[in-house]
């Protein structure tokens, strides 16, 4: 049989209509694509693809299933190492990991692992089959998990398994994490797939608790104390924006990627006023910033109602840090990309509001310590981009609320939370930590990894103490 | 959810509630907050602690109507539930004993927030005096209360209804002039009181605490949105404050940013005047 050297396209809505709807982009895989897309995979002795994920999904046997059109098999096979799989095969980096590894990219494209892992996902979604709660002991020990991102939920989920009694507790009204409050609905439904793989969750037997935020309505230490918990997963992500400390940040217009996305994403605002939470969104936007996180933001400025949206970065295009298929789509909607230019200012009118932002060109110069050319002002090169609304996405550290409120959990000096690599435990006994909190800001497939990991390091801790 | 077990109408359009929130109760302190939403489409919305019970498990919330949000709460009744209730948000106010003078300054609905930390600083052993002001004297509210932990009381009045004609900083104006040695200023209220007291202390050397409220989201240090500008440094409200030193907070851009959703506050108002506060 002769090889397709191209990937099966991926169906999606045209660039021109989506960029004005909220609704998914990417419409997934028909049965029959998959398993043409499937039959393109060489079922290879030295599987390369799958040292390229990060959890290694056995790759060529979930693929070998969906060839013989046995979907239930294929999901199970991809749920033993990986939890949320509707979500990865929508946003994880994968020409970066299991696809970057793909033979079938030596010569043309590699297999679409991430698009049938989403396939197989939504197949069982859709099938809405029924789950059985889990029967605990009696006496079974019970864990508390802080935070419902992907890393909490899945360490949650595998220690439900186990026959451990978890709580989640999450700070937000809704649980999931940047996965409800941060990736937009148009890369990642929230009521067909987020809200239920938590619904999935609490069916299984994970109790959770939204409004409930560590470090101010109980600490740690009360958690393992009078509340009875027998060991703690800390994973509460990199959620506190950065700025760059330019002048003009505080002025009406300018919004950290956060708040806009929150606002749209969380709160609904792209539905305002039936849901109430505001949105001010300008005709001309300059989202800074690179990453998944820009492209995310300036997608949903154009689908706000804006005119122009640039993305302002100051390095140049292989730099990009956002996956190479979001630079790709936002490129199709029309995003504006201003590249080798940096912020210097944000300019205001007489209202307090913002009316420009003043950049400068830059220059790649000798690699830094990350190995990337690193980005030098050109002297005089100062410019004006005429716009009205500003959203910065450069970046997001570690939230300290409840490091600041454990004592005996180290962290380092950027704040992350000291963990080891192979456990996730912390430096104070019974308390485990992973995902973005501990590694800083990273992906969606390393935090839910995180959480497994911790789930098995505190199964093997809580049967030693027993 | 979250049940209202008392619902008062202290003068229009202000009201009390007592919120069910045991949790919240057990940990709450004088100067911190929390986050609510009324229903499911609602919007976050921060209000101060006005007070706490912590054996009968209650929070005191003391909110004016201004918009769509409080709109909808305040069409709530007794035995009715709010969907989300987090907190509590923010750092608690310094308080502690020795601290000598404290002049308590609450200007209208603001003299809910001031009360818990009047209160506090009494039981510490400081002197409080209060100093509570409103436009008129029908919407003056907590009198008895401010009354009952407070050393001394003045009052102002825009209209001379009641106590002396003029802002808080007439009455701040008094104290001074009577040569009252004061150690700290705190004072709770709209951004233009809150700057004038700042104006009158600063040249004084009076150390004075402002409680501030710019448009908040999350109030957990994740959106970004609270930022201030206090001294050379930015600040998240929800976070580091909503207390900080007068001195150095730059209200020009703080009240600007309140106004930067105004229009869409106005359309989100007409929006559940005309479905309905129910929905
Ligand atoms: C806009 C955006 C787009 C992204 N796009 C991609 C992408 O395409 N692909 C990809 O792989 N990755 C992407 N990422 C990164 C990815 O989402 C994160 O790496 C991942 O979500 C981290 O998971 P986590 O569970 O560690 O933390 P989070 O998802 O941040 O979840 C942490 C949770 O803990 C809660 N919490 C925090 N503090 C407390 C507390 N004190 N008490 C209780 N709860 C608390 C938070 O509210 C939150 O719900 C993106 C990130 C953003 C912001
Ligand atoms: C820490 C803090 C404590 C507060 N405590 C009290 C209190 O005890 N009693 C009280 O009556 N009010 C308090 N407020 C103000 C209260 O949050 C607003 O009045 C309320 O959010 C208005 O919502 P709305 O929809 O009714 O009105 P809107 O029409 O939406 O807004 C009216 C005005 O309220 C402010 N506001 C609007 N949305 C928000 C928001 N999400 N966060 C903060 N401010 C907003 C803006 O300045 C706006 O111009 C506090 C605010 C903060 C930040
Ligand atoms: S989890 Fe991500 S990296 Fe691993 S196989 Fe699936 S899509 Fe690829
Ligand atoms: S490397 Fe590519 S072709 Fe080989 S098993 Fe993995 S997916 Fe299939
Ligand atoms: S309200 Fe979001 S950071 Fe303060």
């Amino acid at each position: 049989m002769a090889l397709v050297m191209e990937k099966h396209k991926m169906p999606e809505q045209d660039p021109k209509v989506r960029a004005r709807n909220f609704q998914e982009v990417a419409l997934g895989y028909d049965e029959d694509t998959a398993v043409a897309e499937a039959e393109r995979c060489l079922n290879c002795k030295v599987p390369k693809c799958r040292q390229g994920c990060p959890v290694q999904v056995n790759i060529p046997a979930f693929i070998g299933k969906i060839k013989e059109r046995d979907f239930d098999a294929a999901i199970d096979i991809i749920k033993e190492s990986n939890s949320l799989p509707a979500v990865c095969g929508r946003v994880c980096p994968q020409e970066n990991q299991c696809e970057k590894h793909c033979i079938m990219g030596i010569k043309g494209e590699p297999v679409g692992i991430g698009r049938l892992e989403r396939f197989v996902a939504d197949y069982q979604l859709a099938k809405n089959e029924e789950i059985k709660p889990i029967q605990f002991a009696e006496d079974a020990q019970k864990v508390a998990v802080i935070g419902a991102g992907p890393s909490g939920l899945s360490c949650a989920g595998d220690l439900a398994k186990m026959g451990y009694k978890v709580t989640i507790f999450e700070a937000l009204h809704v649980a999931g994490g940047v996965l409800s409050y941060g990736i937009p609905e148009f890369r990642l439904p929230k009521d067909k797939i987020v809200r239920r793989e938590v619904e999935n969750l609490q069916k299984l037997g994970v109790t959770i608790e939204v409004n409930a935020i560590a470090g101010r309505l109980f600490t740690v230490d009360e958690l393992m104390g009078e509340m009875g918990f027998d060991a703690v997963y800390v994973g509460t992500g990199a959620g506190l924006p950065h700025f760059m400390h330019i002048p003009g940040e505080n002025l009406n217009g300018v919004y950290s990627s956060n708040e806009f996305l929150t606002r749209c994403n969380l709160m609904k605002a792209y539905d305002f006023p039936n849901h109430l939470t505001p949105i001010a969104i300008g005709k001309n936007v300059a989202v800074v910033g690179g990453g998944n996180v820009a492209m995310d933001a300036a997608r949903t400025s154009l689908r706000l109602g804006a005119e122009n949206v640039y993305i302002v970065y100051r390095r140049s295009e292989a730099e990009l840090p956002a996956r190479a298929e979001e630079v790709h789509h936002a490129k199709e909607e029309g995003i504006q990309f201003k590249l080798l230019n940096n912020p210097v200012e944000i300019l205001g009118d007489e209202n307090g509001w913002v009316k420009g932002l003043k950049c400068i060109k830059m220059e790649l110069g000798e690699p830094d310590a990350s190995g990337r050319r690193r980005p030098v002002a050109i002297e005089g090169s100062e410019f004006e981009l005429d716009v009205d609304t500003v959203i910065m996405a450069i970046g997001n550290g570690p939230n300290p609320i409840v490091a600041s409120t454990t004592p005996g959990m180290e962290t380092n000096k950027r704040g992350n939370i000291i963990a080891d690599e192979e456990t996730c435990a912390t430096t104070k006994e019974g308390v485990f930590a992973g995902g973005d909190i501990v590694t800083g800001a990273a992906t969606v497939i390393l935090a839910m990894g995180a959480g497994k990991k911790a789930a098995a390091a505190i199964d093997a801790y809580l049967k030693s103490k027993k | 959810m979250f049940k209202i077990l008392k619902k008062q109408e202290l003068s229009p359009g202000i009201f009390h509630y007592d919120i069910e929130a045991p949790r919240v109760a057990k940990k709450a302190q004088a100067g911190q907050f929390i986050v609510l939403r009324v229903d499911e489409d609602g919007e976050r919305i921060p209000l101060t602690i006005a007070d706490f019970d912590r054996e009968a498990g209650t929070i005191t919330l003391i909110f004016q109507v201004v918009g769509a949000s409080t709109k909808m709460l305040a069409a709530k009744n007794e035995g009715d539930s709010i969907v989300d209730f987090a907190g509590p948000l923010g750092q608690p106010s310094e308080i502690h004993e020795n601290m000598g003078t404290i002049v308590c300054i609450g200007g209208g609905i603001g003299v809910a927030p001031v009360y818990p930390i009047a209160r506090a600083m009494h039981e510490a052993g400081n002197k409080v005096i209060s100093i509570m002001g409103a436009k008129t004297k029908d919407i003056l509210i907590f009198e008895d209360k401010m009354r009952a932990i407070s050393d001394e009381v003045l009052i102002a009045t825009d209209d001379g209804s009641y106590g002396v004609k003029g802002f808080v900083t007439t009455a701040l104006q008094q104290l001074v002039d009577r040569g009252e040695k004061i150690d700290q200023v705190t004072a709770i209220g709209p951004g233009v009181m809150m700057r004038s007291v700042v104006e009158a202390t600063r040249p004084l050397g009076i150390k004075t605490i402002v409680s501030l409220n710019p448009v908040m989201v999350d109030g957990t240090g994740m959106c970004g949105g609270c930022r201030v500008q206090v001294g050379d440094e930015m600040k998240f409200a929800c976070v580091d404050g909503p207390e900080f030193d007068g001195h150095l907070v730059d209200f020009d851009s703080l009240m600007s940013r309140s106004r930067m959703f105004r229009p869409q506050e106005a359309q989100a108002k007409d929006h559940v005047c005309n479905i309905g506060l129910g929905r």
